[in-house]
């Protein structure tokens, strides 16, 4: 495998900078990993490389004269981001042959930094989904073990860090589909505060609850690349007008002192023996960094999960109500309109994002509507003042990603209830609007990444990521990236 | 288990415009119950007196002024996209029988 491959994207910056490689060469190489390994992982929806080879150039002329963070290095966009000229699918066959007229803000700002976009990354239909098996496209496959899940709905994104096939990728994060799935393919993954990153141009899926977020392969390329797409947005007005400080230069200063709130009930929701050992790990290297772990209390946690399976369908039968085939996208034709919207709906939407327009329209119908979303609403607000109490005392959070390391492929889709169960600890994240990032922490005995979150107040995602940091340098794990170079094609 | 019914659930999806075969009603049927049936645990919160969260950072909304916006590609390039048009126009079948 070509070295470069394996390099971090800070690192990268440096070689292109020194003038030690090209922009052009770095791209030649993720091209040839992507083509030996897609075929295996299956991480992308569509591959730009036209458009990419097209970047690469334009920045190698650019780099002779300056820098810029991004500047000739090739990422991938998980395909919820609208790309001008780009077929934009949501892993749906609703949006299998739309290509957008505009670009997203958040895309509109990596181009700005001079990133090279080689592909849109596969993803569960509608980020609906905690296992990518939900896509349109077909399900995506751990690197670590191809029988295995990567995670979801970002399962593309994490697939594609860990693969090697780019040096980040940006996902959404709804109720942790970034957090999980860099959980189980053993990458970093940040979804920062919600109003952090602005939401113009990505396909809604639960507007209160959705976020961008940053898969990379190490802290510091996450904080690198949160300077570049965080910040107020005129086009979304819930972006947060607070000013975005320079992240990746006040990552050094250590998390002596601080204080880790561990909540109790962390620990009382079924982990898995190997989750727990890497929570005792991440106790042990926190404190060798020099801070202290303090017993907190989140009391209304396990009524996280259905608060969330209220509120997220909710405004999923809502946002999810524009795709009528009328305007754009997938139409199924009658002579009746009625019948051209539900033959539509019925044969460009999945099961699960039928499962999720169901649910949400049966809770905000008629007669329904204070027993569930009301409710959930009012639940929503105990889970955050429990998180505003525990952050009295302490300055992160920590805690599990998720309950247990990747499953196998098909072992949790017949059963909804329990694909949703294992979002337990990323959930809570979203409903109280704050910031998390999963970082790996070691690896269970069946040798697949372990991950360990943390938790900061409302923008302080400077915080968030000097603990990361100083955990990751604290616990210095030597990852050997899966190979994945021999012929053994995938099973399914 | 909350008893939601065949008839609740063609209900529901006629509000949603989706349509299902029966066997999908049947599937859709018992996992619907067995959701609602799990979020039922809600009830045992006590929220008298508690605020709804709809937003969690609820800032004041930003104004701007009401000023024309020029859009690249105009009328052309908004239909680009749309399964059938006429002229200027997104065309669906008939709505006037």
């Amino acid at each position: 495998m070509n070295e470069v491959l394996k390099k971090n994207l800070h690192e990268i910056r440096e070689l292109l900078d020194k003038k030690e490689i090209s922009s052009p060469e770095i791209l030649q190489a993720c091209l040839e990993r992507i083509e030996k390994v897609e075929p295996k992982l299956n991480a992308l929806i569509t591959i730009t490389e036209d458009i990419a080879g097209a970047q690469a150039n334009e920045a190698q002329k650019k780099i002779e004269k300056g820098t810029s963070p991004l500047l000739g290095i090739p990422i991938t966009l998980k395909d919820i981001f609208v790309t001008k000229d780009i077929r934009t699918t949501c892993g749906s066959r609703m949006l299998e042959n739309y290509i957008p007229q505009y670009d997203g803000t958040v895309v509109e700002k990596v181009i700005m930094s001079g990133a090279v976009i080689i592909g849109k990354n596969n993803m569960d239909e509608f980020a609906m989904g905690s296992s990518n098996e939900n896509s349109y496209f077909g399900p995506v496959r751990n690197p670590w073990d191809l029988e295995r899940v990567p995670g979801g709905s970002s399962g593309g994104s994490a697939a594609s860090v860990a693969g090697l096939e780019c040096y980040a990728s940006l996902g959404t994060d709804t109720g942790g589909s970034v957090r999980q799935p860099a959980g189980f393919c053993g990458v970093v993954g940040l979804k920062p505060t919600y109003g952090r990153i602005s939401r113009y141009g990505i396909i809604a899926f639960a507007s209160s609850l959705d976020q961008v977020g940053i898969l990379t392969r190490c802290v510091k390329d996450c904080a690198i690349i949160l300077e570049v797409v965080a910040g107020y947005d005129p086009r979304d007005s819930t972006s947060s007008p607070i000013p975005v400080p320079p992240y990746s230069k006040l990552l050094d200063e250590g998390i002596k002192g601080w204080k880790i709130g561990l909540p109790v009930e962390f620990l009382s929701e079924g982990l898995e023996e190997d989750v727990l050992k890497g929570i005792e790990r991440a106790k042990e290297v926190l404190k060798e960094a020099g801070a202290e772990i303090v017993d907190v209390s989140l009391p209304h946690l396990p009524y996280a999960v259905s608060v969330y399976y209220i509120i997220a369908p909710s405004e999923a039968s809502s946002n999810l109500a524009r795709y009528d085939g009328v305007r754009y996208g997938l139409r199924v034709n009658s002579s009746d309109l009625i019948e051209m919207y539900m033959k539509t709906r019925a044969q460009g939407f999945g099961p699960e994002v039928k499962r999720r327009i169901m649910l949400g329209t049966y809770a905000l119908s008629a007669g329904y509507y204070d027993a569930y979303y009301l409710k959930a609403q009012k639940v929503r607000t105990l889970i955050k003042k429990d998180f505003e109490k525990a952050f009295e005392k302490v300055d992160i959070i920590m805690g599990p990603v998720s309950p247990t390391t990747a499953f196998k492929i098909g072992e949790k889709t017949s059963d909804p209830l329990q694909m949703y169960l294992s979002d337990i600890f990323t959930i809570p994240v979203n409903l109280a609007g704050l910031g998390g990032i999963s970082v790996p922490v070691g690896f269970d005995r069946k040798g697949l990444p372990v991950g360990i979150q943390f938790i900061c107040k409302p923008y302080r995602e400077d915080e968030l990521l000097r603990c990361a940091y100083h955990f990751e340098k604290t616990n210095a794990l030597k990852i050997e990236w899966p190979s994945l170079e021999d012929a053994s094609p995938s099973q399914k | 288990m909350k008893k939601i019914g065949r008839e609740e659930v063609l209900k529901i999806a006629k509000l949603a415009r989706l349509e299902f075969n029966d066997e999908e009603i049947e599937t859709f049927t018992y996992q619907l119950s067995s959701i609602l049936d799990y979020v039922e645990k809600l009830n045992e919160v006590d929220t008298s007196g508690v605020e709804p969260t709809f937003y969690t950072f609820a800032t004041e909304t930003p104004f701007r002024e009401d000023e024309e916006l020029k859009t690249e590609g105009g009328e052309k390039l908004a239909l680009r996209e749309a399964p059938s048009v006429h002229k200027k126009f997104f065309k669906v079948p008939k709505v006037i029988k």
